[in-house]
């Protein structure tokens, strides 16, 4: 009798009721639903409200075209640009103790509670024709601030901490061992980097990257105020759908529009796959303890006792 | 090829020699690349980050203080204010609710298709901003799918605060499941059959042991929700209406006095929304360290 009411009364004790288990999942879809899924449908809803001819004339639009190559552009640049310095300052941040690390890690997350109408605005503060730089830019020719240079700016300044971000925590829970391994085995420091830190962080700067690309593609503040609105010249994808948009253009708003949802949708499943993998080898990880050398001297890890 | 390891063991031996009060920093060095990385990462954060948003700091210093007072305590800025500060409060606390009772359905139970409700929770994170503007507004506008039936009931959700307060809950509420999840997942059964045993009820249970150690947590997940909503503007912009002293957002008044090349007035409210945001970031650092605190209290 005890044996079988024993477990029974455990799990009771840390779960609910049926009912409640079932009230509470009903409460979170419908939310969900309500919340997330019915936007994203009525994207492509309002997309092909006037059927697939009126959705591809409004993707087939010379300006449509140039906004697209202008957002792929500005993902271009600016993503590698954040992918060198997130893999740079996770190396500097995880594996190094120095002082005012900390400090460090609050800076590189600062774009991230900075407006983006800020973010735009301190560009315009810069390289603006009342800038510090407006004069000097003015007299050599040269357009930053409502052109594209200062739309990949801003950019790169909104998607600034993804990589970082990522890595950081990462590189840090898998510690030093295996790169002091390669080093004292007689790698280089690059060779070291290439064959034992970047596949072991390999998920993570995909996860990293591929918000870093969402975000790039889709900023619409920051790029807002630093773009002057020229159409076919400097509009990027999602500035492009407000100019439809504001012209009551709303089947070739949403037509572009659904692009960008379909990107969106494309990051989430890259995403998750990144997520699993990386959860995977985590557990692999876990489960081989006997194997995986155990500092045995604290110190060797650069830490404290 | 040979000469190479016996080196780094030769320096390893040199290294080994020098006794303990060096000992630490001949170690730290076994792995090259720190100048150089720091390096970059400082130059990078100083040209992209630091010296433009030092701009912001000297523009204002152009402005004497009852031209910056006047800027930043305007009518209709005092307006957008309380409407941005307002709208991202509810939205926030919507969030806090909502969040933690989808991080509690995704942590604790399982139900068809749960992976995929996992994956769409990041979809603010995802869909750019303008996208989710227009599409809320669509919906929510008098002839669409959800405005056409509150509409008639006197409802207007699109065009007003409400929309404002709509938008800035779709932005905002992956951040509270993404920081609330980790830590229910963490979390100790043990404790709760513990509480079960000693004779609380799970509601008991519920409020007094695990609503404590996730509620650092929780608070964190408000603060960032909070934080990124009030500095929105994409897709607020479209559903607001955007009525002068109603439904202008903060970020708005920066644009539009942008607009009029008002540079020093838009310069003094962005220094203004700018030492917020700062004040909000110390507040989540501060947040995140006692978290991890609690955390790693419960683990040793």
């Amino acid at each position: 009798m005890s044996t079988s009411t024993s477990p029974r009364t455990a799990r009771k004790g840390t779960t609910e009721a049926a009912w409640v288990r079932r009230t509470l999942i009903g409460i979170a879809l419908v939310f969900m639903a309500l919340f997330l899924v019915l936007p994203l449908a009525a994207v492509f809803t309002e997309a092909l409200r006037k059927g697939f001819d009126a959705y591809w004339e409004a993707l087939k639009d010379p300006d449509a075209w140039s906004a697209i190559r202008l957002t792929l552009l500005t993902a271009a640049v600016a993503v590698p640009l954040n992918l060198v310095f997130g893999v740079a300052a996770a190396w500097a941040v995880a594996k190094y103790e120095f002082w005012g690390k900390s400090f460090l890690t609050t800076l590189i997350d600062l774009p991230f509670s900075v407006s983006p109408v800020v973010a735009g605005l301190i560009y315009v503060l810069v390289f603006g024709a009342q800038g510090w730089l407006g004069p000097w830019l003015a007299e050599h020719d040269i357009k930053i601030v409502f052109a594209v240079p200062g739309i990949i700016l801003a950019t790169i300044f909104v998607t600034f901490p993804f990589i970082a971000r990522e890595l950081i925590p990462l590189m840090q829970a898998q510690g030093n061992d295996e790169e002091q391994a390669a080093i004292v085995l007689g790698a280089s420091g690059w060779q070291t980097f290439w064959h034992v830190t970047l596949p072991n962080i390999k998920w993570g700067l995909i996860y990293g990257v591929i918000l870093c690309n969402a975000r790039a593609m889709g900023e619409f503040g920051a790029v807002s105020v630093v773009s002057g609105h020229i159409r076919g010249q400097t509009n990027t994808m999602p500035l492009h759908v407000e100019i439809l948009y504001n012209e009551y253009q709303s089947v070739a708003a949403f037509a572009v529009a659904s692009l960008l949802a379909l990107l969106a949708l494309v990051t989430l499943v890259i995403k998750s796959v990144a997520e699993w993998q990386m959860e995977r080898e985590l557990k692999a990880l876990a489960e081989l303890p006997p194997e995986r050398p155990t500092p045995a001297n604290p110190t060797l890890l650069g830490q404290t006792p | 090829m040979a000469s190479a390891p016996s080196a780094v063991l030769a320096g390893g031996a040199a290294a080994a020699q020098h006794g303990s009060p060096t000992r630490r920093r001949s170690k730290r060095r076994v792995l090259p690349g720190f100048n150089i990385t720091l390096g970059f990462t400082v130059f990078y954060l100083s040209l992209i980050v630091l010296i433009p948003l030092s701009a912001l700091f000297f523009k204002t210093f152009s402005l004497t203080w009852p031209q910056f007072w006047d800027a930043v305590t305007a009518p209709r800025v005092l307006a957008s204010y309380k409407l941005t500060f307002g709208a991202s409060l509810i939205a926030a606390t919507v969030n806090a609710v909502f969040g933690l009772l989808v991080a509690w359905v995704l942590v604790r139970y399982s139900f068809p298709g749960k992976k995929i409700v996992d994956a769409l929770v990041d979809l603010p994170f995802a869909l750019p901003t303008a996208v989710a503007g227009i599409s809320l507004t669509a919906i929510l506008a008098g002839n669409g799918w959800i405005g056409q039936y509150t509409e008639p009931l006197g409802i207007q959700l699109a065009f007003n605060p409400n929309g404002v307060v709509i938008a800035l809950i779709f932005i905002g509420l992956p951040f509270v499941v993404r920081t609330v999840q980790p830590v229910l997942e963490d979390s100790e059964k043990e404790l709760e059959e513990a509480a079960t045993c000693l004779g609380a009820t799970r509601w008991q249970t519920f409020s007094r042991v695990i609503f404590p150690s996730i509620a650092p947590a929780l608070l964190t997940g408000f603060a960032m929700a909070f934080a990124r909503a009030v500095g929105e503007y994409g897709s607020v912009i479209f559903i607001a209406g955007n009525m002068p002293m109603v439904s202008e957002i903060t970020p708005l008044i920066i644009i539009s006095k942008l607009e009029q090349y008002d540079y020093a007035g838009a310069t003094a409210v962005a220094l203004v929304m700018l030492l917020f945001s700062f004040v909000l970031l110390l507040l989540i650092n501060g947040l995140q360290t006692w978290q991890r605190k609690r955390s790693g209290g419960n683990l040793q």
